[in-house]
């Protein structure tokens, strides 16, 4: 039995990567820094939904931090009327 | 020019004594001018580490106060000439660093030397706030672990807000160190990978030292740990790290520290 659990231990880094991000999103917004990404996130969402409909969960917002330059990565699917839903950037 | 950097991570006993030792020391063989300066009044533990503790005679509290010149508390490192200890004062507590006097130190180093690499307290309090004020770099040191990692992030939210370039609408550069890091422990996913750390605290990586016997062997003799033990996978951590911080691009290698077959044997079986 003991080797049984030995061989099917999951390890636990996923289960604190987790409960970080959850934590210093709170802690965050708490001591005035609000993440940026949340912010731009919400912000551009704002602006695309003055002009078309989206839903929320079909926006992807990705920071790739550099030493000198970081990369922000947008992807937005927009639906269209005559064809299927595309994605756009 | 020169360039004054913080080595600061919040929580206590994650390395940032011997990163400081470690990284003044390589910038040093590198031909740079370096002073690493102890801002833990009350428990200073840099002399220690560099195997400077006898040589002590005047502090930083010594000078802010006046009572010797900045010259007579320099202490030069007796392996590495260009590399200067600024010690901090043992029987003051925190109060007696004012940031006037840092301030006025801090400026008079910046005229000697290449590399002022200030050894931060743990905490958030006054001496640690002081520590980072005159930063332009900021060397953040992390365990992979969890309080690690969140006090980490609460001291780059102070290097945002707190320090005398994020005063002026500038800011501090800051540059992610891992340390204690165990590249075994994380192939079975039990310890928070490099990229999971990177992606929590989106600041970018100066280096990785992995977990090491070194490390003690180095602080018991009192030389730095590039210097103790140079082909070591710890050296091989801070030498990258110090090439990184001049402009080299050094491609990353996590080095792995080799323990012979039977310890890592053993040490699977004590997991």
């Amino acid at each position: 039995m003991r080797l049984l659990n030995f061989f099917r231990r999951k390890g636990s880094a996923s289960v604190a990567r987790d409960r970080l991000q959850i934590l210093l999103a709170h802690e965050r917004s708490a001591t005035g820094r609000a993440d940026l990404l949340a912010v731009l996130r919400e912000e551009i969402l704002g602006a695309i939904t003055k002009h078309v409909r989206v839903a929320p969960d079909r926006v992807n917002v990705k920071m790739s931090p550099g030493r000198t330059v970081s990369t922000l990565e947008i992807g937005i699917e927009i639906p269209t009327a005559s064809r299927p839903a595309r994605r756009a950037a | 020019m020169s360039n004054v950097l913080v080595v600061t991570s919040g929580k206590g006993g994650v390395g940032k004594t011997t990163s400081t030792a470690a990284i003044g020391a390589a910038l040093a063989e590198q031909g740079e001018k370096v002073v690493v300066v102890d801002f833990d009044v009350g428990l200073r533990n840099l002399d220690l580490v560099l195997g400077a503790e006898r040589r002590v005679v005047f502090d930083i509290v010594n000078v802010i106060q006046g009572d010797a010149k900045l010259p007579q508390a320099l202490i030069r490192d007796k392996r590495l000439e260009t590399l200067s200890l600024l010690p901090a004062s043992q029987t003051r507590d925190k109060d007696a660093l004012t940031a006037d006097g840092v301030s006025k130190v801090i400026a008079e180093l910046r005229e000697q030397f290449d590399w002022v690499i200030c050894d931060s307290p743990a905490g958030i309090e006054r001496g640690a706030t002081l520590a980072m004020r005159h930063a332009d770099i900021a060397v953040v040191v992390t365990n992979p672990e969890v309080s690690s990692v969140r006090d980490s992030d609460r001291i780059v939210g102070l290097l945002d807000s707190k320090t005398e370039r994020a005063e002026q609408g500038e800011w501090v550069e800051k540059l992610l160190l891992i340390t204690r890091f165990d590249a075994q422990r994380v192939a079975r996913t039990e310890m928070l990978s490099i990229e999971e750390i990177q992606e929590v605290l989106s600041i970018p990586l100066i280096g990785v030292v992995p977990e090491s016997r070194d490390v003690l062997h180095a602080s018991n003799i009192g030389v730095p740990v590039t210097l103790a033990k140079p082909d070591g996978a710890v050296a091989r951590g801070y030498f990258d790290a110090a090439r990184r911080l001049t402009g080299e691009t050094v491609d990353l290698i996590v080095p792995e520290d080799r323990r012979p077959l039977f310890g890592k044997l053993f040490s699977r079986w004590a997991a």
